[in-house]
C-alpha cells in the first residue's frame, strides 16, 4: 500500500499533518476521522436512496389491489433488500458516520484511536454492498426470504445468491465490529484531560453502550449465517428437521442477535437528540445520569427479550411470560428517557430551527412507536398483532422518525461544524415538515390495516386493505421525493451559504463548538482542558 | 502518547476477544438449546431411548389417551400412517402400536422419522423403551414394513393433562444428504438424531 | 380524483375522530367470534387506552412547553436539571401500570395454552402454497387452495367482494365445540391465521404446535398465512365455514363418503373430453401458478409444457414426473397430493392442450396401475 503512495508526490503524502492529500487517493487512503465520517455519512446517504427506490416499488405494487408493476417472486426480493439495505446500509453507518466525525470533536481527541482501522472498516462497506446488490442480477434473483430469512426458507430454498448474500453479511459484519473498536478504543483511550466518563456528552455515552452491544451481537449475526452455509454447502442439519436440526433455533440464534439490533439503531439517535434539545431550550439537560443508566439498563434488557419476536412459534407458555413481562420492563426506562427530554423542554427558552423540530417529531413519534411496541409487548394479543402491518407500522415508526429523523436531526445541527456554511433554514423546515407529513401518512394506516388483518409481506391484499394502502403509497411517494430536497440542501449548503460562527447555535455546549467553522482537519492536536 | 497507544493494544485485545467469545458463543448456542431441550422438553421433540429400570405399577386411576399422526416430509413418496389413530391408556403401563409404512416407488429408499409430541409439557413424560425413530429406516422397492413403538406414560405426567400428541415426519435420507456426508460436518446435530426419537 | 382527495381528506378527520365515520375503512381489531378472541380484544383495547392516556399527559406538558416556554415570546430558561423524588415516581408509576397490565394478560395466555379435553382434532399442514386439513378421528382429508381467478390477480377481470380470501374448500367446524388443531408444515414454516378465532400458530416443518378454538356462531371467518413462505406467501387463504352440529354431522358423512366414492371414480371409464374438462380446472389451480395458465411456464425455474418433451413424448416419463416430482427442483411430487383421477386428467390436459395435440388419454386407471407396478 505505502509503496504506492510514495511512488510520486513524495513530499505531498508524507506531509500528512498539514492538510488532506489531493484526489481520488485522499479519499482512498485517508485515515482522518472527519474524511471518513464524510464518507460514512455519503455512502449511507446513497444506500438510504437505494434502499428507499425499493421501498417506492413496494408501495407502488400496493398502491392498488391485483399485481400491476412487479411479480411476487420480485415483490419478496423487494421487501428483503429493503430491509437489509436500510438497515446494514443507511442507518448504521450513517451512526458511524457521525460517531466518526463528532466523538474526537467531543472527547477533545485528536482522532480515532485506530485510523488505518477506521480506513479498513469503511472500505469494506461498498464492497460488502456491491456484492449484496449485485445478487439481485443472478440468476434465480436476490435473497427473497425477508430480511429476517428464516430458515428453511432460506436455506433449503433459498435461491443461488444465498452463498454471496452470506458473505456480504460477513462483510458488513466485520466492518461493523472494527467500526465498534475503533469507537469503544477512541472513547476509553482518547479522552482530553479532565473528561471523566460521567461528564462525556450523551451521544459519546450511547454510542459507546452501542459499541459493546455491536460486539456482544455481530459475531452471533455471523454465526448464525455460518450455520446458514454449513447447512447449504456442507451438508450439516442445523436448522433441516430432516436431518435432526431445528427450524426454530434459527429464530432463537437470529433474534438473540435481532433485538439487540434494534436498540443500535436506536441508542445513537437518543444520545444526538439529548444533545439538540438542550441546545435549542437553552437549558441543561434533565436527569443526565437517569439518562445515562437508562441507557445501559435498555441494553442490558435488549439481551433477554429476543423471543417476543417469536411468540407464536409455540414455545411453552412459561417462556411467553418470561419473555413478555422481560419486554414489558424496558418500557420503564425507555418512558423515563422520554420524560427527560420533555422535563428538558419544560420551561425552557425554545426556538424551532430544523434540529429542534426534528427532535421534537423524534419524540413524539419515537414515543407512539414505542406505545405500539408496549402493544406488542402483550403476548396474547401479539398472537393477533404478529406478522401483520401492525408491526410493519411499529418498526417503522420507531425505526423512521427514530433513527433516521435522529440522523437528519444531527446532520442539520452539525452542518454547520462539517462545511463552515449554515444551511438554508426555510428548505431545512420545508424538508421537515415534508418528511413529517409523508412518514405520518405512509406509516399511520399501517397501523389500522394491521389491526383490521393484512399479514406483512405480501405483493396482493384483499378489497377491504385499499384504502388505506392507496394513503399510505401516496405518503411514501411524498416521503420519498423529499428526501432528494435533504440531498440539495445539503449540497447547496456544502458549496456556500452564510458563513458559520464557530458556535452556532447559542444554547449549545461541547468541545465541538470551540473549534472554529469548518473545522481544521487536524483538530485538539494539544488535548484542551476539561474543567 | 505511548501510554495511550498501549491500552489501545489492550483494549483492543479484549474486544477482539470478545468477538471471538460471542461467534463461539453463536455456535454454543446450537448444543445449549439442545441440552435445554432435553431437559425442558420445550421444542417438542421427545427423548432416547428411555432406560429407566423399574418399571412402576401401572396408575388405573386415571387414563390418557395417545394420539398419533403421521406425515411425509417433500418429495417423499412412501405410504406412512399409523396402524391405529389413538389409544387410551393408563400412566405406567407399557404399550405396544405399530405404523406402517410402505415404498411405493421403483429403488430401495432410507428415511428417517422425526417425532414430535404435544403439549411439549408433556414431553418430559413420554418414555419410549422401542421405536423405529431410534433408527433409519431402509425399504426396498415395493418393500412394506410393520414398525415398532413401545412406549410408558409416565406416572407422574402434570394432572391437567389428558391427551397426549405424538407425531412423526419421515424424511428421505439421500434428499436431504444430496453433498457427500462427512461424520465431522454433520456431528453436532445428526449424531444426535440417531438417538433422538 | 375528486372522490378520492374527499376520501384523504376525511381520513385526516378519521384520525382524530376515530372509527366513527368510516363505515369502509376499518381501523380496529376485529372482537372475533370465540372466547379467547374477545379476551385479546379486550386486552388490545385496554392497553391502548392505557397508551392514550399517557401519551396526552405527556404530550400534553410537552406542547403547553412548546406554546409557552419559547424565547420568541421571551420565555427565560429555568436552571433545573434533576429531581430525585420526580424521578423516582415516573420509574415507579410505569411500573405499575405494568404490573397491572401484565395480571389479565398472563390469564389469557394461560387459557389460549390450555388444549385439553377437546371433541374435534384437525391437522393443519402448510404447504407451498395451500394448506391440508385432515380430520384425525374421521380419517378424511383435503387440500383448501386459492380460487381467486388468475385473471382478477391480474386485472383483467373485476374483482370480487372475497378476492384473495376465498378458497375451494373451507375448513367445515361445528359451532360450540372445542376444536383442537395441530399445526405441522411439509416444507417451510408457514403460519394459520384466522383473526375473528383470534388464533394464529406458526406451522414448522418437522413439529407439531398445537391450540385451539370454540367459535360461537356459525359464519364464514377469513384468514392468512401470516410467515413469508415464499413466492405465492400472499396467496394462500384460509376460509373457516362455522356451522351448527347438526349441518356439521352430515358434512362429515358426506366427506367419508365423498373420499369412498373419489375411489370408486378411479375405475369409471372415462372420455378424452372429460378429462381435458377436470384436467384444465384441476391444472388451473395446481400447475398455472409456476407453469401459467398458457402453458409457457417461467423459464429458468419452472419450465414450460407447451410443446415441451416432456409432454410430448413418453406417456410413462410424464407421469413419473408429476407423480414423483423431479429432485431438486420446485417440481413437487404429486402422486400423494392428488387423487388418481385429477393427475390422470391433468396429464391427459397437459399433452393436449396448448397445441400438444398427442391426442394421448391418460386414464385414472393407468396412473393407479402405474403406481402398483413400482410396488
Amino acid at each position: 500500500m505505502s509503496a504506492v503512495i510514495d511512488t510520486h508526490d513524495h513530499s505531498h503524502d508524507q506531509d500528512h499533518h498539514h492538510g488532506p492529500a489531493k484526489g481520488f487517493k485522499r479519499w482512498l487512503l485517508t485515515t482522518n476521522h472527519k474524511d471518513i465520517g464524510t464518507m460514512y455519512l455519503i455512502f449511507s446517504f446513497t444506500m438510504f436512496l437505494l434502499g428507499g427506490t425499493m421501498a417506492m416499488v413496494i408501495r407502488a405494487e400496493l398502491f392498488q389491489p391485483g399485481l400491476q408493476i412487479v411479480e411476487p417472486a420480485f415483490f419478496n426480493q423487494m421487501t428483503t433488500m429493503h430491509g437489509l439495505i436500510m438497515v446494514f446500509g443507511a442507518v448504521m453507518p450513517a451512526f458511524v458516520g457521525l460517531a466518526n466525525w463528532m466523538i474526537p470533536l467531543m472527547i477533545g481527541a485528536p482522532d480515532m484511536a485506530l485510523p488505518r482501522m477506521n480506513n479498513w472498516s469503511f472500505w469494506i462497506l461498498p464492497a460488502a454492498f456491491a456484492l449484496l446488490v449485485s445478487t439481485l442480477f443472478m440468476s434465480g434473483g436476490a435473497p427473497n426470504f425477508g430480511w429476517t430469512f428464516y430458515a428453511p426458507l432460506s436455506t433449503t430454498y433459498g435461491p443461488p445468491s444465498t452463498t454471496f448474500f452470506i458473505f456480504a453479511i460477513h462483510m458488513m459484519g466485520i466492518s461493523s465490529i472494527m467500526g465498534a473498536i475503533n469507537v469503544i478504543a477512541t472513547i476509553l483511550n482518547l479522552r482530553a484531560p479532565g473528561m471523566t466518563l460521567m461528564k462525556m456528552p450523551l451521544f459519546v455515552w450511547t454510542w459507546l453502550i452501542t459499541a459493546f452491544l455491536l460486539i456482544a451481537v455481530m459475531p452471533v449475526l455471523a454465526g448464525v449465517v455460518t450455520m446458514m452455509l454449513m447447512d447449504i454447502n456442507f451438508g450439516t442439519s442445523f436448522f433441516n428437521a430432516a436431518g435432526g436440526g431445528d427450524p426454530v433455533l434459527f429464530q432463537h440464534v437470529f433474534w438473540f442477535f435481532g433485538h439487540p439490533e434494534v436498540y443500535i439503531m436506536i441508542l445513537p439517535a437518543f444520545g444526538a437528540v439529548s444533545e439538540i434539545i438542550p441546545a435549542f431550550s437553552r437549558k441543561r439537560l434533565f436527569g443526565y445520569a437517569s439518562m445515562v443508566y437508562a441507557v445501559g439498563a435498555i441494553a442490558l434488557l435488549s439481551f433477554v427479550v429476543w423471543a417476543h419476536h417469536m411468540f407464536t412459534v409455540g414455545m411453552p407458555v412459561a417462556g411467553e411470560i418470561f419473555f413478555m413481562y422481560c419486554t414489558m420492563l424496558i418500557a420503564v426506562p425507555t418512558g423515563v428517557k422520554v420524560f427527560n427530554w420533555v422535563a428538558t423542554m419544560f420551561r425552557g427558552s425554545m426556538t424551532f430551527e430544523a434540529p429542534m423540530l426534528f427532535s421534537i417529531a423524534f419524540v413524539i413519534l419515537f414515543t407512539i412507536g414505542g406505545f405500539s411496541g408496549l402493544m406488542l409487548a402483550i403476548a396474547p394479543a401479539d398472537f393477533q398483532y404478529h406478522d401483520t402491518y401492525f408491526v410493519v407500522a411499529h418498526f417503522h415508526y420507531v425505526l423512521v422518525p427514530g433513527a433516521i429523523f435522529g440522523i437528519f436531526a444531527s446532520a442539520y445541527y452539525w452542518l454547520p461544524k462539517w462545511t463552515g456554511n449554515m444551511y438554508d433554514e426555510t428548505l431545512a423546515k420545508t424538508h421537515f415538515w415534508m418528511s413529517f407529513i409523508g412518514m405520518n401518512l405512509a406509516f399511520f394506516p399501517m397501523h389500522f390495516l394491521g389491526l383490521a388483518g393484512m399479514p406483512r409481506r405480501i405483493p396482493d391484499y384483499a378489497l377491504q386493505f385499499a384504502d388505506f394502502n392507496m394513503v399510505s403509497s401516496i405518503g411514501a411517494f411524498m416521503f420519498g421525493s423529499t428526501q432528494l430536497l435533504f440531498l440539495f440542501i445539503v449540497v447547496k449548503c456544502a458549496r456556500g451559504g452564510e458563513k458559520a460562527a464557530a458556535k452556532p447555535w447559542d444554547g449549545a455546549e461541547g468541545l465541538e463548538w470551540t473549534v472554529p467553522s469548518p473545522a481544521p482537519y487536524h483538530t485538539f492536536s494539544t488535548p484542551p482542558e476539561v474543567k | 502518547m505511548t501510554t495511550a497507544k498501549r491500552s489501545n493494544t489492550k483494549v483492543v485485545g479484549w474486544c477482539i476477544a470478545g468477538v471471538f467469545g460471542m461467534f463461539a458463543f453463536g455456535f454454543a448456542l446450537v448444543p445449549l438449546y439442545n441440552v435445554f431441550c432435553d431437559i425442558t422438553g420445550i421444542n417438542g421433540k421427545t427423548g432416547g431411548r428411555y432406560e429407566g429400570t423399574t418399571t412402576a405399577e401401572a396408575d388405573m386411576s386415571r387414563t390418557v389417551k395417545v394420539q398419533f399422526i403421521a406425515q411425509n416430509g417433500p418429495h417423499m413418496p412412501w405410504t406412512f400412517r399409523p396402524a391405529q389413530t389413538s389409544i387410551t391408556v393408563h400412566p405406567g403401563e407399557s404399550t405396544h402400536v405399530t405404523f406402517v409404512a410402505q415404498n411405493n416407488t421403483g429403488r430401495g429408499m432410507t428415511a428417517q422419522a422425526v417425532p414430535s409430541l404435544a403439549p411439549s409439557e408433556g414431553v418430559l413424560f413420554f418414555h419410549k423403551t422401542e421405536c423405529f425413530c431410534f433408527n433409519q429406516q431402509t425399504l426396498a422397492a415395493g418393500e412394506s414394513i410393520d414398525m415398532p413403538l413401545v412406549f410408558i406414560v409416565d406416572r407422574d405426567l402434570p394432572e391437567e393433562i389428558h391427551t397426549l400428541t405424538l407425531s412423526y415426519t419421515l424424511y428421505d435420507q439421500e434428499r436431504m444428504g444430496e453433498e457427500p456426508k462427512d461424520a465431522k460436518q454433520v456431528s453436532t446435530t445428526t449424531t444426535k438424531m440417531t438417538n433422538n426419537g | 380524483m375528486r372522490k378520492k382527495a374527499l376520501r384523504v381528506g376525511s381520513l385526516m378527520a378519521g384520525l382524530t375522530l376515530s372509527q366513527l365515520a368510516l363505515a369502509d375503512w376499518e381501523v380496529n381489531m376485529t372482537p372475533g367470534v370465540t372466547g379467547v378472541s374477545r379476551d385479546i380484544f379486550g386486552l388490545h383495547m385496554t392497553i391502548f387506552w392505557i397508551c392514550v392516556a399517557i401519551g396526552i399527559v405527556v404530550f400534553g406538558v410537552m406542547f403547553w412547553s412548546i406554546f409557552a416556554h419559547r424565547k420568541s415570546r421571551g420565555y427565560k430558561p429555568a436552571n433545573f436539571h434533576e429531581h430525585t423524588w420526580v424521578e423516582i415516581l415516573w420509574t415507579i408509576i410505569p411500573l405499575a401500570i405494568l404490573v397491572v397490565m401484565a395480571i389479565p394478560a398472563t390469564i389469557t395466555l394461560l387459557d389460549m395454552y390450555n388444549t385439553d379435553e377437546s371433541e374435534v382434532d384437525i391437522k393443519v399442514t402448510g404447504y407451498q402454497w395451500k394448506w391440508r386439513y385432515d380430520f384425525i378421528n374421521e380419517e378424511f382429508g383435503y387440500f383448501s387452495t386459492l380460487s381467486t381467478p388468475r385473471d382478477e390477480i391480474y386485472n383483467r377481470a373485476e374483482k370480487n367482494e372475497n378476492y384473495l380470501l376465498e378458497v375451494d374448500k373451507p375448513l367445515v367446524l361445528p359451532v360450540g365445540r372445542k376444536v383442537r388443531f395441530l399445526m405441522t408444515a411439509n416444507d417451510v414454516i408457514h403460519s394459520w391465521w384466522v383473526p375473528a378465532l383470534g388464533v394464529k400458530k406458526d406451522a414448522i416443518p418437522g413439529f407439531i404446535n398445537e391450540t385451539w378454538t370454540r367459535i360461537d356462531e356459525p359464519g364464514i371467518y377469513r384468514g392468512q398465512c401470516t410467515e413469508l413462505c415464499g413466492k405465492d406467501h400472499g396467496f394462500m387463504p384460509i376460509v373457516v365455514k362455522a356451522v351448527p352440529q347438526d349441518e356439521y354431522d352430515e358434512w362429515v358423512a358426506e366427506q367419508v363418503a365423498m373420499a369412498e366414492k373419489e375411489r370408486e371414480l378411479t375405475s369409471k371409464d372415462w372420455t378424452l373430453e372429460e378429462l381435458m374438462a377436470r384436467g384444465e380446472k384441476a391444472y388451473d389451480t395446481t400447475c398455472a401458478a409456476c407453469h401459467q395458465q398458457d402453458g409457457s411456464g417461467s423459464p429458468p425455474a419452472f419450465p414450460a409444457l407447451k410443446g415441451s418433451a416432456v409432454a410430448t413424448g413418453p406417456v410413462d416419463h410424464h407421469m413419473d414426473i408429476v407423480v414423483h416430482g423431479v429432485s431438486g427442483t420446485a417440481m413437487q411430487a404429486f402422486g400423494k397430493q392428488l387423487s388418481e383421477v385429477d393427475l390422470a386428467a391433468i396429464i391427459t390436459y397437459e399433452r393436449n392442450a396448448w397445441g400438444n395435440d398427442t391426442g394421448e388419454m391418460v386414464t385414472p386407471k393407468q396412473i393407479l396401475d402405474y403406481k402398483n407396478a413400482q410396488q
